[in-house]
């Protein structure tokens, strides 16, 4: 029944299978009891007419010839003895009929009947239900004995006994109507103990829920209580087996995140000082290269060159290893956007490359360092893989500030939209390193959600990649990461209002 | 030119800071630890501490609160990005500023010039000395009084009053007092403003009541009174 599985609850179908159960087998055992003492009742009935309606006969000895009167005498001598009931005795010989009733021929016996009492000396009889009664029949041969010794003939004369059979019907009514009233108390009855056992077996499905619900929201520590040695007892054991499991494996995963974190982060640190060095005489290589032989100027240079990518690339990593041990800290101030925008562009020489569309008067509690990170990246892609003009434009929309770079380049592949913001992705697989470090957009994407916004990469209808953020203007405070955040390093940073020292003393 | 005590344990990253420097005309004593450094102090006199934090024994912290408590040279940190906490503890210390390793010598050199850099005095006939309450600041002389006595104000401090005091009432953005005061980025790091902010109230206010000169305004900056 799969609709009904659907429509009903576990309770539901439980109650209602159990009181089938009761009804099926109340009804079942009323039926039987009815069947065996409706038989039980009707055969004694009908065993008692048929003997003592047979003893009748045989003492009765009419004189011949037979005539009505005398007979109609007999006959009600026979219909005064009747037993249990009282029974109406009728007379057939030949043509001759009588009866101890008022009327000469039953209108109950039947030619069946007829037929078979000619045939058995010791009678026979049939029930009869006619106009929603029922009859006993009685149909009994009147014997002469011819010679002494000799068989029995039949005289010719049957005498019939009709007995109704009203009060055998009243028992038998008594009794159904006894299964039917007891039934539906039965049925009451049975549903205590259907939603006891409806509760007993959803009580562990409901702690099974609530914990599975647990497990789902983080907490893998979850277990439930073993109660017995049932099936259900066996189910919250397996379920506790197999969430250790499940936690165990997280947690090794976990390790090796943070294990690979970790070593990602000491690389990082432990380059930095060798870099420090290498970084600081850069200038003094870059001086001299021009009085060294041409081949140790232009290896020089280069190592001069890379030693800046690799300062860059270094430094990168470390703001992505920050963001992921959620280390990256949030120094919120109220700022004026436009002005954080211009100050960006202007910071870089862009201003006189870049459109901007910057409308005065949009405070906005962020990160003006972040921002500058954020703005600067997306105007630098825009400048390095797209073509001028390049917007710069700022709005506002319910709540949030949006932040729109546009440029007038081909787009952006639209396999590559996807994986735009993934760590080291180049859209071009063929595409020569550039000055970024490949983290870019991935720590742009970082220092987003680290202000509670959003960052999508699309394609303008007009042609160009369009780089949309958006930062609410309420801050970040208005966000709530949660530790137990199972999610990924993604958005699930602590609150950064813990360093937001914007009152130093009061 | 200026002479530059450079303290730092990395022997690479001594020797080519050192050569850095010493290229652009700076006078360069290097020392390894921390200990070294303050007894270089005397003999050599700089005009500059440039201190990695991060050293075997004495901290660069330490040697920061050590040099603290007699002079008011000006201090550079060089720091490790990241080492965030060490940052701040490294300003609440006096450190004037910092600089983030890995770095090109023509940005230490910047900060160096940043750093030494003196705030000219206002245009106009001024009174020599200002009184500000209990303040007396003298300009020219680049000396502060409060109630009279004098007080060591470190550049950083000095630079910081100097230029609040010459606006009273303005309001200053910390963004734009980084740029003003230290010739950082607008984007750069605030905690210089604030801890400075910290360490000049430890030095001039009464520390029983709230800040009386240099005064918060929440969201927007610092500024200067009004008495």
């Amino acid at each position: 029944m799969p609709g009904a599985t659907a429509a009903f609850g576990l309770r539901t179908r439980l109650v209602i299978a159990f009181l089938l159960v009761a009804a099926v087998s109340a009804v079942t055992t009323a039926a039987l009891t009815y069947r065996e003492a409706r038989s039980a009742v009707l055969e004694r009935a009908q065993d008692t007419a048929v003997a003592s309606f047979r003893e009748e006969v045989e003492r009765f000895v009419p004189s011949l010839p037979l005539d009505p009167d005398s007979l109609r005498w007999y006959l009600y001598d026979i219909a005064a003895r009747a037993k249990p009931h009282p029974w109406i005795v009728f007379a057939e010989y030949g043509s001759l009929r009588a009866s101890s009733g008022d009327r000469p021929v039953s209108g109950v016996l039947t030619a069946e009947l007829r037929r078979t009492v000619l045939t058995s000396p010791h009678g026979s009889f049939e029930r009869v239900v006619k106009d929603g009664k029922a009859y006993l029949t009685i149909g009994m041969p009147v014997m002469t004995r011819v010679v002494a010794g000799g068989g029995a003939v039949p005289s010719g004369l049957v005498l019939f006994a009709v007995m109704p059979m009203t009060n055998e019907e009243v028992d038998i009514d008594a009794l159904v109507t006894a299964a039917r009233h007891g039934a539906l108390p039965g049925l009451v009855v049975a549903l205590v103990p259907a939603l006891l056992a409806a509760r007993s077996v959803l009580r562990p499905v409901r702690e099974l829920r609530r914990a599975a619900n647990s497990m789902g929201g983080g907490q893998l520590d979850t277990r439930i209580p073993v109660h017995g040695r049932d099936e259900m007892a066996d189910l919250a054991r397996t379920f506790n087996e197999s969430a250790a499991r499940l936690e165990r494996s997280v947690q090794e995963l976990r390790d090796a995140g943070t294990r690979a974190r970790r070593f990602a982060s000491d690389v990082s640190h432990e380059l930095r000082t060798p870099l420090a060095a290498m970084l600081a005489v850069t200038d003094v290589v870059d001086e001299d290269a021009g009085t060294l032989a041409p081949d140790t100027a232009r290896a020089v240079r280069l190592i001069s060159a890379e030693t800046g990518k690799l300062a860059v690339l270094v430094e990168d990593l470390m703001e992505i290893s920050r963001f992921d041990a959620r280390a990256a800290e949030l120094n919120a101030d109220e700022v004026d956007a436009a002005e954080a925008v211009r100050r960006t562009l202007s910071d870089r020489q862009w201003l006189g490359r870049v459109r901007a569309e910057l409308p005065d008067g949009l405070r906005i509690r962020l990160d003006p360092r972040r921002f500058d990170v954020i703005v600067a990246n997306l105007v630098g892609n825009a400048l390095r893989h797209g073509a001028e003009p390049v917007t710069v434009r700022l709005s506002a929309r319910g709540g949030v500030l949006i932040t729109e770079v546009h440029d007038s380049g081909s787009g952006i592949a639209p396999d590559a939209l996807p994986h735009i913001f993934d760590r080291f992705y180049k859209a071009d697989a063929a595409r020569s390193r550039s000055i970024g470090s490949g983290l870019g957009l991935a720590i742009t994407e970082e220092n987003v959600q680290l202000h509670g916004g959003t960052i999508r990469a699309d394609n303008a209808p007009g042609g160009g990649a369009l780089f949309t953020v958006e930062l609410p203007f309420d801050g970040p405070a208005s966000r709530s990461g949660a530790p137990e955040d199972p999610s990924p390093a993604h958005g699930g940073t602590r609150p950064a209002d813990s360093r937001d020292r914007t009152e130093a003393t009061a | 030119m200026p002479r530059v005590l450079l303290v730092e344990d990395d022997p690479s990253v001594r020797e080519g800071v050192e050569i850095g420097l010493r290229r652009r005309g700076h006078d360069v004593l290097a020392a390894a630890t921390g200990e070294a450094g303050l007894e270089a102090l005397g003999g050599f006199r700089p005009d500059l501490l440039l201190l990695d934090l991060m050293l075997p024994a004495m901290s660069g912290v330490q040697v920061c609160c050590r040099v603290r408590e007699t002079s008011q040279l000006p201090i550079i940190m060089l720091t490790a990005r990241g080492d965030d906490v060490d940052i701040v503890v490294g300003l609440e210390a006096g450190a004037d500023d910092y600089i983030v390793k890995p770095a090109r010598t023509e940005v230490i050199e910047a900060r160096i010039r940043a750093v030494l850099r003196r705030i000219e005095g206002p245009v106009g006939a001024r009174p020599a000395v200002e009184r500000h309450g209990e303040l007396d600041i003298d300009r020219a002389g680049h000396t502060v009084l409060v109630s009279g006595a004098r007080v060591a104000l470190a550049p950083s401090e000095l630079k910081l009053l100097l230029y609040l005091s010459a606006a009273p009432g303005q309001v200053f953005s910390r963004q734009r007092l980084l740029e003003e005061v230290w010739e950082h980025s607008y984007h750069h790091d605030v905690r210089l403003v604030d801890a400075c902010v910290r360490r000049l109230r430890a030095k001039i206010e009464d520390p029983s009541g709230s800040p009386r000169y240099i005064q918060t305004l929440r969201g927007f900056g610092y500024r200067f009174g009004p008495l």
